[in-house]
């Protein structure tokens, strides 16, 4: 299976925790993500998403703490707001609206996270690359 | 009518240095801004269907108090000024003009062979041009701009002097997102082809951005900083979608849909279109409608612990 390009953007407190806690857990997981490490959900700017599918990215993944459960009281409520109107936006622009999820993973749900990366990773995979442009269209 | 607003306009600037209105432009069709500070300039000013501009977007920039012309769509850029605090209501001086609508300029300058045009009268819903060779008439409904024809707020939502009486907007609130619903029954890949065929267009002259009333970084616009670069200097559709992305998104919650964006646009992109989407799903998502009441508080600067209409992650 030809490798596909996941960006996810995790937050430092929770989701990253448990990406590490999957990885010393020696869980099996798809290696098609890339991980980019942010200090919280909140910080990840919905041009964030934007910018990495018109960069070349097959699937985004957002991932924070649980609701109730931010590092920072409220980070995690602004991002929810922000990706849940991102997520009903890509698709009228022409993105498919499966390519972009965000979720919530604690820094203890090893397990969970190789479940998210393994469910995102099987979808965009079954997507196919995202083709937005002709390369360098112009 | 204008004498009515010449008279407000006068005994405003009593106790303020500027009132923005508007003056006859260069041709019968086009209207300008028109910043009066002596009283002798108050005849300069002109309301008609021509008067298409947004003033309510000179107001975070005014460093005086002053008195402003608005229709209702613009009085609804100046109540979400109120609601993000970007001025005062005590600053400024707010003239309500109850409007029928705007004409679309570059659909008359079409239809008239872009042609000069020597004088434009508004009668009886019907719009009647004289060219320096023909005389063409227009239905009014014809000549409108397309947010004029989904118009729920003829009358101004905000005001100090209402300059004639209200009117009531005959559109159907359901029927105003028609075309988002067509377009979101389309599928993905369609949606993607109408996107490249109209960005493809785009020269990024930014005049959408300067003419949106919402557009307030100016100088600091990520579309022009190189720290951080958001968008490169390559002109390509990528950048193009980057751009209306970046636009359509800060304005998630603020848009009031005055339409300047596409007024202002060269190259005729639907832009509204755009913008009317993210504010569909404000109203799905949050039941809000920005620039309808200045007590409120955009979605985007506040949360629910409990979001009712966010359902769980699906994963």
């Amino acid at each position: 299976m030809p490798g596909v390009k996941i960006v996810g953007f995790l937050c430092n407190w929770c989701s990253y925790g448990g990406a590490d806690t999957a990885g010393v857990s020696r869980f099996k997981q798809p290696q098609d993500i890339r991980i980019i490490r942010v200090p919280c959900s909140g910080r990840v700017d919905p041009l964030f998403v934007v910018r990495a599918f018109l960069m070349g990215a097959d699937g985004v993944l957002v991932s924070g703490c649980h609701p109730r459960d931010c590092h920072y009281s409220e980070g995690n409520y602004y991002a929810r707001r922000r990706l849940e109107m991102l997520k009903r936006f890509l698709p009228f622009m022409g993105i498919d609206g499966r390519r972009f999820v965000y979720t919530w993973v604690s820094a203890s749900e090893g397990a969970r996270w190789q479940k998210v990366v393994k469910e995102f990773t099987e979808t965009i995979r079954g997507l196919g690359p995202l083709k937005l442009f002709e390369p360098e269209s112009t | 009518m204008i004498e009515r607003i010449r008279e407000i306009a006068g005994k405003i600037l009593r106790d303020a240095n500027i009132f923005i209105g508007y003056e006859r432009g260069f041709d019968a069709i086009h209207a300008t801004p028109l910043f009066v500070r002596k009283e002798e300039d108050l005849k300069r000013l002109i309301w008609d269907p021509t008067c298409v501009h947004n003033l309510a977007s000179y107001l975070p920039y005014m460093k005086e108090r002053c008195g402003v012309l608005v229709k209702g769509c613009d009085s609804r850029a100046i109540v979400q000024y109120l609601q993000e605090g970007l001025i005062k209501r005590e600053d400024v001086v707010i003239v309500g003009v109850p409007c029928r609508g705007v004409v679309d300029v570059k659909a008359v300058m079409r239809k008239t062979g872009y042609r000069p045009i020597l004088n434009a009268s508004f009668r009886n819903g019907r719009l009647v041009l004289r060219t320096d060779e023909a005389e063409k008439e227009l239905v009014m409904e014809e000549a409108l701009q397309g947010k004029c024809r989904r118009c729920l707020y003829p009358t101004p939502l905000l005001y100090d002097h209402l300059v004639s009486e209200s009117i009531l907007s005959d559109k159907d609130p359901d029927s105003v997102y028609a075309d988002i619903l067509e377009l979101e029954g389309r599928t993905c890949e369609d949606r993607l082809s109408f996107w490249k065929r109209e960005l493809s267009r785009c020269i990024r002259c930014y005049a959408c951005r300067n003419a949106c009333p919402m557009c307030i970084c100016r100088d600091s616009c990520i579309a022009e900083t190189r720290e951080p670069k958001w968008v490169t200097q390559r002109s390509n559709l990528q950048e193009k979608f980057m751009f209306h992305m970046i636009h359509a998104l800060h304005l998630a919650g603020r848009c009031v849909e005055c339409g300047e964006c596409e007024r202002a646009c060269p190259m005729e992109i639907p832009l509204l279109t755009i913008r009317r989407k993210v504010n569909l799903e404000m109203k799905r998502l949050f039941d809000y409608e920005a620039g309808i009441r200045p007590d409120e508080r955009p979605p985007m600067y506040t949360f629910k612990v409990e979001e009712e209409s966010i359902r769980d992650p699906e994963i």
